[in-house]
């Protein structure tokens, strides 16, 4: 579904991606681990083009991001992405929140994705917010909105950027929770996170950057429990 | 007495207070015109600006934005009003009142570009990655998720703007222009007295000001009502 190919992104003359390489199918949960500054943020912008990679080739489902003749917004659609500060738009309604994007596109109608919404939001236990303001919602409520809103394009991929590090303790729980059903249900995530707990039950494969290189992968027993490089050894001890 | 002698000679006489109703029609005409002018080539110079350091295209038109930021920016007012006048349209027949709308909307753009820009800016980047990985382009991403976050922050700046520019307008006396500080001068040669024709003239400025200064003020809370 998803194929990284000698990925390398610099800023300016720091190299913070160093040949990547990377091939996710359909229905894995791949998290990515790794101190911070590492490149984590960065491989996923790079994922879906907000960042453009210096050298190297994205593709998705088959398609050359960086083609000229790709629609980047096309494959976006099909391709969310959820950011660790939520990103909600203010000025906007719970509902009109997650109906702009597939109503402004022409995907669907405005009733049909108000019903949907209704649905999404129901299902989450968020249908009374509908007409609130994102700023009256709590950290927790306000990053399903955003989960929900990405959704609302029925994407193939979903990229998570440390969803639950900009919340609470309490608040944590309820997002990994929607996460782990998004996982069981089939649908396929990237998730940059530290929640090393919820990455034992959630994930099917555990990819360890440091220093903007894949340093070990594999299943996260495995890579928790005889982890091989000095580096993750650390990394595991000092996240402990 | 002597006031309303003065008042007479300055308004009454010789229906002097018809220069004043042309000087106030011509300044507002100038700087209401001025104002469209100016607030679409800066919304036009701002998106070209903003579209540029966004994705790094554009250069050309991007750079041509930059120089005439630069160039409005650093010269005089009054220079620019001359060279329009004087230069351009120095070999043809044209409505005076025309030029100045030109010359001051030319000049109002270069700043109202800056005033959107900074506007644009003011909204954290996480909006238009957010409204990216949603699959929306760029003249979307603007129209529905930045300008209506933005307009908060610039349509008090905008409104100084056209206060400034009403002001600015004075400067077209220069090349002509009968609006409201030509109109109190042309009354002061025939009365042979430049107080009263002047402080008329201020006062008809500050209620003018004084008006759109409270218009602003109540957008303002409209806006800050809307949508909090
Ligand atoms: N726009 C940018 N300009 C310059 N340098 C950047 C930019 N974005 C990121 N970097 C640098 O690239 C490196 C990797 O950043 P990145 O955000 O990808 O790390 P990360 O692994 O996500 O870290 P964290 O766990 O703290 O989120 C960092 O050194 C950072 O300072
Ligand atoms: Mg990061």
């Amino acid at each position: 579904m998803l194929i990284v190919k000698n990925l390398e992104k610099n800023f300016g003359k720091t190299k913070v991606l160093k040949n990547i390489n990377l091939e996710i199918n359909e229905k894995e949960r791949v998290v990515i681990i790794g101190p911070s500054g590492c490149g984590k943020s960065t491989l996923l912008r790079c994922i879906n083009q907000i960042e453009k990679p210096t050298k190297g080739k994205v593709l998705f489902e088959g398609i050359p991001l960086d083609d000229k003749k790709t629609d980047i917004n096309k494959i976006r659609i099909k391709m969310g992405m959820v950011f660790q500060q939520f990103n909600l738009f203010p000025h906007l309604k719970v509902i009109d929140n997650i109906i702009l994007a597939p109503v402004k596109l022409k995907l669907m109608s405005k009733e049909d994705a108000i019903k949907k919404g209704k649905m999404l939001l129901d299902k989450i236990g968020l249908a009374e917010k509908l007409n609130n303001y994102p700023k009256e919602l709590s950290g927790g409520q306000q990053q399903r909105v955003a989960i929900i809103r990405a959704l609302m394009l029925d994407p193939d991929l979903l990229l998570f950027d440390e969803p639950t590090s900009a919340l609470d303790p309490e608040m944590k729980q309820e997002v990994l929770e929607l996460m782990k059903n998004l996982g069981a249900s089939g649908l396929t995530m990237i998730v940059v996170t530290h929640e090393m707990q919820f990455v034992k039950e959630f994930a099917t494969r555990v990819i360890f950057i440091d220093e903007g290189k894949i340093v070990e992968e594999g299943k996260p027993n495995d890579l928790f429990n005889h982890p091989k490089s000095l580096r993750l050894k650390e990394f595991l001890n000092n996240i402990n | 007495m002597n006031l309303f002698e003065n008042l007479y000679k300055t308004l009454i006489y010789d229906n002097r207070y018809l220069f004043f109703l042309e000087g106030i029609k011509n300044t507002l005409i100038i700087a209401f015109f001025a104002g469209i002018i100016g607030v679409i080539i800066g919304i036009i110079i701002a998106l070209i600006k903003n579209y540029h350091e966004k994705t790094n295209k554009l250069k050309i038109l991007n750079f041509l934005a930059s120089c005439y930021v630069n160039i409005i920016r650093g010269t005089p007012t009054i220079l620019q009003l001359m060279i329009i006048y004087y230069v351009i349209f120095a070999s043809v027949e044209i409505n005076i009142v025309f030029v100045g709308i030109l010359a001051f909307g030319i000049n109002s753009g270069a700043y109202v570009s800056e005033i959107i820009r900074a506007g644009i800016n003011s909204i954290d980047k996480g909006q238009i990655e957010a409204g990216s990985s949603l699959g929306l382009n760029y003249p979307q991403i603007m129209h529905y998720i930045i300008m209506p976050q933005a307009i908060k922050n610039i349509l008090p700046a905008l409104g100084n703007e056209f206060i400034t520019l009403v002001k600015e307008t004075s400067v077209g006396a220069y090349i002509g222009i009968i609006e409201l500080t030509k109109a109190s001068d042309i009354v002061a040669s025939r009365t042979y007295e430049y107080f009263f024709p002047l402080i008329i003239a201020a006062i008809i400025y500050l209620i003018i000001t004084f008006c759109l200064s409270k218009l602003i003020s109540i957008m303002e809370r409209k806006l800050n009502n809307a949508n909090s």
